[in-house]
């Protein structure tokens, strides 16, 4: 009924959509034409642009205004010290909504709109794994900080990198030897049943098993799962601890539940941070969650042995010690994970002054000299803790630690060296053409 | 876990899951029956439903059950006023035409997410329940607040039963639902009572939010699930039809439970929306609902 209506006011005003979209195509050309103009010719002036896919919406938002916050203050301070090659840094902010779909079309708008230097900023692994071909098809550097192993195993393509943040596979392959040693040999995996989960569930048993110790459950959760108390009966009476990674608002719900299905006599617990990033510790119904223990990428409650690199990233970034904002103490930081939005950017700067980056026909410039980085020193550039980085399956590698919950507080009681993480790369995204 | 427990767990948590449905979808239905307006914001007034009752508990301080009741209070009531408005302001405006009703249905919808996007934010906040003791049972612990959230369900369902069948306004209701026209000509107010209708859908998926929340979490996005679960019961049950959406409700929350617990809960909303294709192929009018006129 409507088609038939917007048909008849088609005709009777004379006016085709084919027209109109002439009509306004010549308009915007018209308008695009001298601006681009100016662009080529007073190049050397104008700023650097880098297009940030940012989650500001959608079940990522928590995490996107954390990464927009670390990356503002990290700009602002690189801008200070003069730029990158003498020239400004601006970051264009466009939302994907945490989806692939849109995701992708961000990337063209970065691309073809925008006509940014390169994209960089995406968390969510779907997203990453929606956007890189359109990354790859456009030849637009993709630099994510999403610790997905989609980069490392090579599936992607040579425009994607991961230079600022360790990836899962990696994560659950340092802190296995620490779980089998400390808290028990018999673990059910708890996981939400996507890309991410899909990470652990492949990469912690055999690692867990070379130290002696053994999966005896695996509990794929949906991530649209508001209810958790159904899946509790499938961990068996032997399980010595349940390894849980969940992403999504229902975490609180999570957590609660346990606590009221086993009470006190449940087995340990270790989890991955990700599930409670931007989530307060003391938040009723977490009291469960004391004494048990987490990874963190970088500890959110500043530590009494912190670096003064670490500080002066926490004040950059107006977090307080407790890993909140300064201004508002409820208003939780994602402090495991945004410390690579940090230290991705300094990568990037370093990469475009080795390669004397000049504009978008550098790019190919820029992703060789990305790969060919090895090592990453601790400071200020990098505060989390010094990395190395491996050129041919794009990927870096770092300490992560351990914490245990203690007056709802996280401790940091580990730290794993480099090394425990290292696995043979499957992949040389290097041999692939440019 | 032995057999017996274990489909004692899948009785209960399907129950919990009915409870909330019942309300939700009750609201839906209502409005439905009535008004013949498909609400696709539904699941919208849910979420601030949810959302309210966290900003209200956090103005409290002291025992958590005066935030709780307060919220109970006057979450439902912030609720009802906004269906209210947009009702006047959007509603009324399009004469009820059910096509146009959707498409504005869900401009509200993303009107209210977005906005509680930028008032409230994106994180998950929990509203403390206002009693929570562990009823340790032989085989697993259970929350008593979630007995509870049964228990208030069953109350509400049966008082919205009272007023649509024994009092005054529930018989303008009707009225207005079996022939619109026929009942303005005898003198009843059919735009005050699309109005009235419209906000008490809203206000009963307010209080089914929560009622949930101390359980689940307050978050902006949460609204898609009882949307989409309460067309399903209110399509099985038959729209319009209070005795069938409570019927499809129980149904629906119990199959989803037991199944879920035993095989998988992608195989319960298999289940669950195969089952509404067969109610449209060989009973379009639902399980409960009369033939259209």
């Amino acid at each position: 009924m409507t088609e038939i209506r917007t048909d008849k006011a088609v005709k009777s005003s004379g006016l085709t959509r084919r027209t109109a979209l002439k009509g306004l195509g010549a308009a915007a050309g018209l308008m695009m034409g001298p601006g681009f103009v100016r662009y080529s010719q007073a190049q050397s002036a104008e700023p650097i642009r880098i297009g940030f896919q940012c989650h500001r919406t959608g079940i990522g938002a928590a995490y996107g205004r954390w990464y927009e916050r670390t990356t503002n203050a990290a700009v602002k301070l690189i801008n200070e010290a003069g730029g990158i090659n003498g020239r400004p840094l601006e970051i264009v902010v466009e939302d994907d909504g945490t989806d692939p779909k849109r995701g992708a079309e961000v990337v063209e708008k970065f691309a073809n709109q925008h006509k940014v230097d390169l994209v960089y900023g995406t968390l969510f692994s779907h997203v990453v794994t929606g956007s890189a071909p359109a990354a790859g098809e456009l030849k637009i550097p993709y630099y994510v900080v999403s610790e997905g192993y989609h980069v490392a195993s090579g599936k992607l393509n040579r425009y994607c990198i991961q230079p600022g943040i360790t990836d899962v596979k990696a994560q659950v392959r340092s802190v296995a030897p620490w779980i089998a040693s400390n808290i028990g040999k018999k673990v059910t995996l708890v996981f939400p049943d996507y890309a991410f989960g899909h990470d652990h569930r492949d990469f912690f048993g055999p690692a867990f098993q070379e130290q002696g110790g053994e999966v005896v459950a695996m509990l794929p959760i949906p991530p649209t799962e508001t209810s958790f108390t159904r899946y509790f009966p499938q961990i068996p009476p032997d399980t010595d601890a349940i390894y849980h990674v969940m992403v999504g608002p229902a975490v609180l719900t999570f957590v609660k539940e346990m606590g009221e299905f086993f009470g006190s006599q449940g087995p340990a617990l270790f989890g991955f941070i990700d599930s409670l990033e931007a989530v307060d510790l003391a938040s009723p119904g977490l009291e469960f969650l004391e004494g048990s223990h987490f990874w963190e990428g970088s500890p959110r409650y500043l530590q009494p042995d912190a670096s003064e690199a670490q500080k002066f990233y926490r004040d950059a970034v107006g977090i307080d010690e407790n890993g909140a904002s300064v201004n508002d103490p409820k208003d939780v930081s994602t402090a495991a994970h945004m410390f690579g939005c940090w230290e991705t950017l300094y990568v990037i700067k370093a990469a475009m002054e080795a390669a004397d980056y000049k504009g978008p026909e550098d790019r190919a410039k820029l992703i060789e000299a990305t790969e060919a980085m090895t090592e990453f020193a601790e400071g200020k550039e990098h505060p989390q803790g010094d990395k190395t980085f491996n050129g041919k399956i794009h990927q870096c590698f770092g300490h992560q630690n351990i914490s245990l919950v203690e007056n709802m507080k996280l401790k940091v009681v580990h730290r794993t060296s480099i090394e425990d993480g290292i696995y043979e790369p499957e992949a040389d995204y290097m041999t692939m053409p440019l | 876990m032995a057999f017996g427990p274990y489909l004692l767990l899948a009785t209960l948590e399907g129950l919990v899951m009915a409870a909330v449905l019942a309300l939700t979808a009750l609201g839906l239905s209502l409005v439905f029956g009535v008004m013949r307006v498909v609400n696709v914001a539904h699941g919208e007034f849910f979420m601030l439903g949810a959302v309210l009752a966290w900003w209200v508990s956090s103005l409290v301080s002291g025992n958590p059950a005066i935030g709780f009741l307060l919220a109970l209070i006057v979450s439902p009531l912030i609720v009802g006023a906004v269906a209210l408005v947009s009702e006047r302001l959007v509603l009324r405006r399009l004469d009820y035409k059910p096509e146009a009703t959707i498409v504005a249905t869900i401009g509200l919808l993303y009107i209210i997410q977005q906005l509680v996007l930028t008032f409230y934010g994106p994180e998950a906040r929990p509203v403390v329940a206002p009693f929570d003791f562990r009823i340790r049972l032989p085989w697993f612990g259970y929350s008593s607040y979630k007995l509870a959230v049964i228990a208030a369900s069953i109350l509400l369902v049966l008082a919205t039963w009272f007023v649509l069948t024994r009092t005054k306004i529930g018989l303008v209701m009707r009225a207005t639902q079996y022939d619109g026209e026929i009942a303005q000509a005898f003198g009843v107010p059919v735009d005050r009572v699309y109005a009235g209708v419209f906000a008490l859908g809203a206000m009963l998926a307010a209080v089914a939010a929560v009622l949930i929340v101390p359980i689940q979490q307050a978050h902006y996005l949460m609204g898609l699930d009882p949307l989409l679960l309460s067309f399903i019961v209110v399509i099985i049950g038959g729209l319009g039809s209070l005795r069938g959406t409570v019927v499809a409700a129980v149904l629906i929350g119990l199959s989803d439970g037991i199944i879920s617990v035993f095989f998988s809960p992608t195989l319960a909303k298999i289940i669950a929306t195969s089952f509404v294709a067969l109610v449209l192929v060989f009973r379009p009018q639902g399980l409960f609902g009369a033939e259209t006129r």
